[in-house]
């Protein structure tokens, strides 16, 4: 299980998970999983259409995937973000349908995309997928507090000089830039759960910022390590893993929350004890 | 009527003949006023008169025509002399933010990276949470706080920031009673110990009267500023408007009556007893 290919599949997961553990915990912050859901799906039209000219499928899911953040930001900046995010994923998926289509032969890339290939990680895949997740880490630690006062303030952000509208799309950029990297690894389908699950499960358990960030990035990580550790042992797909294990960790958060409001526990989503202010 | 004072300092804030159009609509004409640090200022206007927009055109949010002065520079994006809490804000319960996170993020959320911890830094935060009685709730998740409780969280993060001017759109429009007085009295001795100018909006003017330095009072696109006596006036209101109020005194309490109709313009409902506002209606 540790050996040969598998290593690859180990550190590449690995670096996944860190990404989607990572820039996940914004889009949860900010209420935008129906963007993280958008851009993958929406991009696969993109490696139809490379795959339809004859170039890498990942160089038109990229190019599709910035294309999306871009037309999200635009139409989003004096609108509803989830209209102008639906208006972004029906174009794109309108280009996939038709993009399909004209392709005539069948095309295994294309198709891989949707559920990825964890156990068929190359080492030629590694390198690249590192230097990607490398520059999204550093991105989210520089937007780290212009990020997180104009998520939960954006009026108040806007006053002091943050550029909200800058903000909003140097996200939406690093949100399509982590989908990239990721989807050949766990598809596009699933990138989802992970960007979602994790940072999900994660706010159940701590009320500090910084603390939830880490543990989003540890749930993450103990998501795909099981799903491949289980993969592996029952040759059932990595990705129903990834789903249901992402699930049941958010389920877990829940319950937790639940249980240390039950107890009396000042708990993160319960009532706090102590003197309230009178 | 709406001259600066002049008494030697430049005023923090100078607004002059600020005119605003939105949907081809003049929401604000000519507006001009001054405001003095270490003066606590209401302005004062019924829904829609322009006071959210006045507030924006300071901060340099909204284009308008005509001058705005802040501490002597023409206005600006990235002003730190001035602290904001806006009329509208929604924090979700599950956020993993803690009061204090939140205050501390005032401290340099525009600048990029992770803030270093530091014991200066935590020992600011600490003095901000005291100042405006949160200490109770510095370790709450922001969201779930009532509304008034994150009224004072809004506040301390826009002070934890030095600011010389603060502007706070409505912050007793969600409040019951008793929290609109402490959050008024609270901010009234803000103002005098830390030496800031305060301007706070309002559609009710009694909550403010007994604290207040000065008054700006928004009607027709226009405004009138001065001290309460000065501005409060039959004479200068009926300008104003543009046809005849009458302004009552009722128990030290003001109540702004159009004239012949017999309309309430801006009537003291949330007074101590029910019985004034019976009288007059
Ligand atoms: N973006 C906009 N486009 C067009 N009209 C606008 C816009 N924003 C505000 N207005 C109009 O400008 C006027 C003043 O609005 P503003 O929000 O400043 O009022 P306000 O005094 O803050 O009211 P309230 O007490 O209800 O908060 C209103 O008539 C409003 O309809
Ligand atoms: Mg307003």
């Amino acid at each position: 299980m540790f050996s040969g290919f598998m290593i690859h599949a180990w550190t590449v997961a690995t670096i996944v998970a860190v990404v989607a553990g990572l820039v996940g915990f914004f889009v949860v912050l900010r209420g935008s999983a129906f963007v993280a859901h958008a851009i993958p799906n929406g991009s696969f039209a993109g490696a139809a259409a490379a795959s339809l000219v004859g170039i890498n499928t990942l160089i038109g899911f990229g190019v599709f995937a910035f294309f999306g953040a871009f037309s999200i930001s635009a139409l989003g900046h004096r609108g509803r973000h989830d209209v102008a995010t639906a208006l972004t994923l029906v174009l794109m998926l309108g280009l996939g349908a038709l993009f399909v289509t004209l392709s005539v032969e069948y095309t295994p890339e294309v198709y891989s995309l949707l559920f990825g290939e964890i156990l068929g990680v190359s080492i030629s895949q590694l390198i690249p997928t590192a230097g990607l997740a490398v520059v999204c880490v550093i991105a989210i630690a520089l937007l780290y507090r212009p990020l997180m006062l104009s998520s939960l303030l954006p009026d108040v952000a806007e006053a002091r000089g943050i550029a909200t509208a800058r903000i909003d799309l140097a996200f939406l950029a690093v949100v399509a830039l982590a989908t990239t990297m990721t989807v050949p690894v766990v598809g596009t389908l699933l990138i989802f759960s992970l960007m979602i699950g994790a940072p999900a499960a994660a706010r159940s358990f701590t009320d500090k910022p910084l603390q939830a960030l880490g543990l989003s990035v540890a749930i993450a990580l103990a998501i795909v390590w099981a799903a491949i550790a289980l993969s592996y042992q029952t040759n059932y797909p990595v990705g129903f893993f990834v789903g249901t294990v992402s699930a049941a960790s958010y389920t877990v958060g829940r319950l937790w929350a639940a249980w240390t409001r039950h107890a009396g526990i000042r708990s993160p989503t319960g009532p706090r004890v102590g003197p309230k202010y009178t | 009527m709406s001259e600066a004072l002049s008494n030697g300092s430049a005023p923090i804030l100078a607004v002059d003949e600020v005119s605003v159009s939105l949907a081809g609509r003049e929401v604000l004409r000519d507006v001009s006023f001054a405001i003095e640090s270490g003066e606590f200022t209401g302005l004062i206007g019924s829904n829609g008169a322009g006071k959210t927009t006045l507030f924006r055109v300071i901060l340099g949010l909204q284009a308008a025509h005509g001058t705005v002065l802040v501490g002597g520079a023409p206005r600006s994006r990235r002003n730190p002399l001035i602290g904001y809490v806006p009329q509208k804000f929604q924090l979700d319960p599950d956020v993993p933010l803690r009061a204090r996170d939140l205050v501390a993020l005032g401290l340099d959320a525009h600048r990029y990276g992770i803030a270093t911890p530091s014991r200066a830094r935590r020992a600011r935060v600490e003095e901000m949470l005291e100042a405006v009685d949160a200490r109770d709730f510095a370790d709450a998740r922001v969201g779930t706080l009532s509304g008034g409780e994150q009224q004072r969280v809004l506040i301390a993060h826009a002070l934890i920031a030095a600011p010389k001017l603060l502007l706070l759109d409505e912050p007793l429009a969600n409040l019951d009673l008793r929290s609109g007085h402490e959050v008024v009295a609270l901010l009234a001795r803000i103002t005098s110990e830390q030496r800031i100018a305060v301007l706070i909006s309002a559609h009710e003017m009694n909550p403010l009267l007994p604290v207040i330095d000065r008054i700006v009072y928004l009607a027709a696109g226009r405004a009138a500023s001065g001290t309460t006596e000065e501005v409060v006036r039959t004479s200068v209101l009926s300008a104003l408007y543009g046809h005849h109020v009458d302004v009552l005194q009722v128990h030290g309490r003001v109540l702004v009556v159009a004239g012949e109709a017999g309309e309430l313009a801006d009537t003291s409902d949330h007074s101590h007893t029910q019985t004034q506002v019976e009288i007059v209606s």
